[in-house]
């Protein structure tokens, strides 16, 4: 094989979302030579379709409130699956992290009295369940995610971040010790392939929503880093945990804000009745995300959906007037009009439950650390490499992810990644080497690639990867559709590696980024049907119809996939925070 | 059938850029020039452009379309087709990479050139900067910003100086800077604006205002900063 050009960093961030952004930016104010690489210019991550905010309890709208309610709040949200350190961790160090956003200058919507302006979200109380609805989610209008994203960037351009913009993440360099010693990548512009060497490596690439259908998520979530990680033989956690959120516009995917609901808006049936009413006698509208969007299909299912096809319900707004609308939910009106139609000042949007967010990811410690599984079931560090964000399990989501806190995960970890890189760096961690063979595992797949000369279009197999995810492990699930799902995908991976590329010029080549996406979005499919399968209950998003019932006596603990020998393990919550007593499991309802 | 006319360079074999006519069957549906491309691709690969949110928060799929800058994504085909034909072209004024591709490096150097991030020179305090309501709607209009280039791209004075002059879009975040009442760099900005080139250099033509997909409206705020440069001379 050539060699081929090596550069080399202290330390290489894989994503140039708000994870990543953080982690660069924590890691470039301590002098250290770091590099972001980045498939699109950083400002258009998906981060910034984020709209109703990031939850943080900086007692702004309520002076009382207090982290640990929001812990209580995060920790019943997830189904018991969360980890109590590392969910301890992100409420209790919140408000520092969103603090310095604030002063990196993210325009957050204000209070009279001057301060952040929050608003209520789902799955949000007082008092640890018993003092009702809160609200704790930091805003700038509807567009946080944006302002969160373009206010990171701009504190890299102040420190000097490097960026390899439009640039490919291809694979890890793993050497024989099973260290991670950096990735192989392409530059777009001119298609070279560069081996991009590093001390310590950082996968913050974001979700997979594409592995459906219909999804909230960007083009550009195709699951990058569970591919690399799949391929390099690490297990992912908790994978069969997605969130389909209760209002994607019915027909394009995009999101509306949960915190349209937060604002006083809710959800109607073909009769007009508030029917959340019924599933949630309490928080309503505002209950956990994945009992919203299980009620609303319940609601279609039963014959009481909206619209000619009976396919969806409505999102109502229009009692809050048009200057509450205007204020506080401008890019919404903005998207409804666009995408369903509807101005909301005058008449309902059309919603339905849409895939939105992978709960699973790289198992990670507090610190951000990637982990796998030793031959005795125990935690081991991967050498060199972390994880945060959402391709990240940390975990603090566990089955089910709270509104607002994704933003809030990525700015914590993000951050929390870049501390234990620098004392990590000072302390100096060896530069790790790596041979011909290893870079040579890496490079096969892009070289078959290269030189394919039949085979299925990208276009026509990531169409029927996405019918098959849709159908088979949607909303509800069921034992005997998930494994008839399994064996479509098995037929659906062999076609997949040997995906035609017509195209094999070097310049800007999207075609041949887009095999590379497809082949990531298989890895995730895959995991994902595979552990749903084995997760033999009901939990958090994890909703089944031939196993009802939540079965803390087998399941309740985080789910392993391994993907060499496609096995499903399990590996322990954490039930041990530091300051606070454990939050036991008990029954979930809103 | 939707006729489509497409520009086509591709550097490896091109040795010039083409239009391209295709023919498209949207079923009567009235899509977005964005999923138009989409079709198109999934027929023939080699089809290249930027593309990522597919609601126009992102500001990747900046194009010209009909002969009007825009975000294919968030433009319905019945807003841009005349006589049942789209003529799709890249961002003009600056080098085409591929296809629709643009190199935007000169545009990213100009918005770098403003300093775009917040400057106190204060000690932070524990808690956040307090702003007031009114104070933080002096930034409407101004943060929502997605960089996309569509104004700076259909702006003549930008053509011409595209070293020099800061553009539309720079402009623009230069005063979200200027405006907030939590940056207390003013003079220090304004003195590295005042030059004949970096703001003056905007003739109130207001294409920019025309095309922002976002209904920002760069030559006011231009105006804005204008006004402070020559109270800061008197």
């Amino acid at each position: 094989m050539a060699s081929i050009r090596t550069i080399s960093f202290d330390g290489v961030i894989v994503g140039g979302g708000g994870a990543g952004l953080r982690a660069a930016l924590q890691l470039s104010q301590s002098g250290y030579e770091t590099a972001v690489i980045s498939k699109v210019f950083p400002t258009r991550s998906h981060t910034v379709s984020a709209q109703g905010g990031i939850t943080c309890a900086i007692a702004s709208m309520d002076p009382e409130d207090d982290w640990r309610w929001h812990m209580y709040d995060t920790v019943k949200g997830s189904d018991y699956i969360g980890d109590q350190d590392a969910i301890e961790y992100m409420c209790s160090v919140g408000p520092e992290a969103v603090f310095e956003l604030e002063h990196m200058g993210l325009p957050f919507s204000r209070t009279e009295q001057g301060r952040i302006y929050q608003r209520p979200f789902g799955g949000q109380s007082k008092n640890f369940g018993e003092g009702g609805q809160a609200a704790r989610t930091c805003a700038a209008a509807d567009r946080t995610g944006h302002a969160l994203l373009h206010t990171l960037y701009q504190g890299n351009i102040k420190n000097r971040t490097v960026f390899l913009n439009e640039w490919f993440a291809v694979d890890l360099v793993k050497n024989q010790d099973g260290a991670v010693t950096g990735v192989i990548a392409i530059c777009m512009e001119t298609g070279e392939t560069v081996h991009v060497k590093s001390r310590a490596t950082v996968f913050a690439t974001g979700g997979a929503g594409r592995i459906y259908a219909s999804t909230t998520n960007a083009h550009i979530n195709t699951g990058d880093g569970i591919g690399m990680a799949l391929r390099a033989d690490l297990p992912v956690q908790d994978i069969e945990m997605w969130q389909f959120h209760p209002t994607g516009i019915a027909g394009a995917g995009v999101l509306v804000t949960e915190g349209c609901r937060g604002e006083g808006g809710y959800l109607i049936n073909r009769d007009g009745e508030r029917f959340m009413e019924r599933y949630a006698p309490n928080a309503k509208d505002l209950a956990g995300r994945d009992v919203v969007a299980r009620s609303m299909v319940q609601e279609i299912l039963e014959g009481r959906g909206c619209g000619p096809e009976a396919d969806h319900v409505y999102l109502k707004l229009d009692h809050l007037g048009e200057e509450v609308l205007q204020s506080r939910l401008p890019g919404i009106c903005e998207l409804s009009k666009t995408f369903a139609h509807a101005d909301p000042v005058k008449e309902p949007v059309p919603v339905v439950p849409t895939c939105h967010y992978m709960m699973g990811g790289i198992p990670t410690n507090v610190q951000g650390q990637a982990l796998t599984q030793d031959s005795g079931s125990e935690d081991r560090v991967v050498e060199g490499l972390y994880a945060c964000g959402e391709v990240a399990c940390v975990s603090v989501h566990g089955a089910n992810r709270l509104g607002g806190n994704s933003l809030l995960d990525l700015v914590v970890f993000g951050r929390a990644v870049g501390l234990h890189m620098e004392t990590a760096l000072r302390e100096g961690i060896e530069r790790r080497e790596s041979s011909e063979s290893d870079l040579e595992f890496s490079m096969t797949r892009l070289n078959r690639l290269n030189r394919s000369q039949s085979g299925d279009s990208v276009a026509e197999l990531r169409k029927d990867l996405q019918n098959v995810m849709q159908n088979h492990f949607g909303v509800f699930r069921n034992g005997e559709f998930m494994r008839e799902g399994i064996g479509k995908l098995a037929e659906l991976r062999e076609r997949i590696e040997q995906v035609y590329l017509p195209d094999k010029s070097q310049a800007y080549n999207t075609a041949r980024l887009e095999a590379l996406e497809l082949q990531n979005l298989m890895g995730v499919a895959e995991a994902t049907a595979i552990t749903a399968e084995q997760r033999r209950e009901s939990r958090g998003a994890h909703a089944r119809e031939d196993f009802q019932e939540r079965d803390d006596h087998n399941w309740l603990c985080h789910s392993m996939y391994f993907p060499a020998e496609g096995r499903v393990g399990k590996r322990e919550v954490n039930f041990a925070p530091k300051s606070v007593e454990t939050f036991q499991p008990k029954m979930r309802s809103y | 059938m939707l006729q489509v006319s497409l520009y086509r360079y591709n550097p490896e074999t091109d040795s010039e850029p083409f239009m391209q006519d295709l023919e498209v069957d949207t079923g009567g549906r009235d899509l977005m020039v964005l999923d138009v491309l989409e079709m198109i691709k999934a027929s023939d690969p080699s089809v290249t452009f930027r593309r990522s949110c597919r609601e126009g928060v992102c500001g990747s799929d900046g194009v010209n379309m009909n002969g009007k800058n825009g975000l294919a994504c968030i433009t319905p085909l019945s807003e841009t087709v005349r006589n049942n034909k789209l003529v799709v072209r890249p961002l003009p004024g600056l080098p085409v990479v591929r296809d629709l591709v643009v190199d935007l490096e000169l545009f990213y150097q100009q918005y770098e050139k403003i300093e775009p991030y917040l400057q106190n020179h204060n000690p932070a305090p524990a808690i956040e900067r307090l702003q007031s309501p009114e104070e933080r709607a002096k930034l409407d209009g101004l943060y929502e910003c997605i960089l996309c280039a569509c104004c700076s791209t259909s702006c003549p004075s930008f053509w011409w100086n595209p070293e020099r002059f800061i553009g539309p879009a720079g402009l623009l975040q230069s005063y979200r800077f200027l405006a907030d009442s939590r940056d207390t760099a003013t003079e220090e900005r304004l003195a590295k604006l005042d030059d004949p080139y970096s703001v003056f250099r905007c003739h109130g033509i207001q294409n920019c205002v025309s095309v922002c997909p976002k209904g920002l409206n760069p030559t006011q705020a231009i105006g804005k900063v204008r006004n402070l440069l020559l109270q800061r001379a008197t």
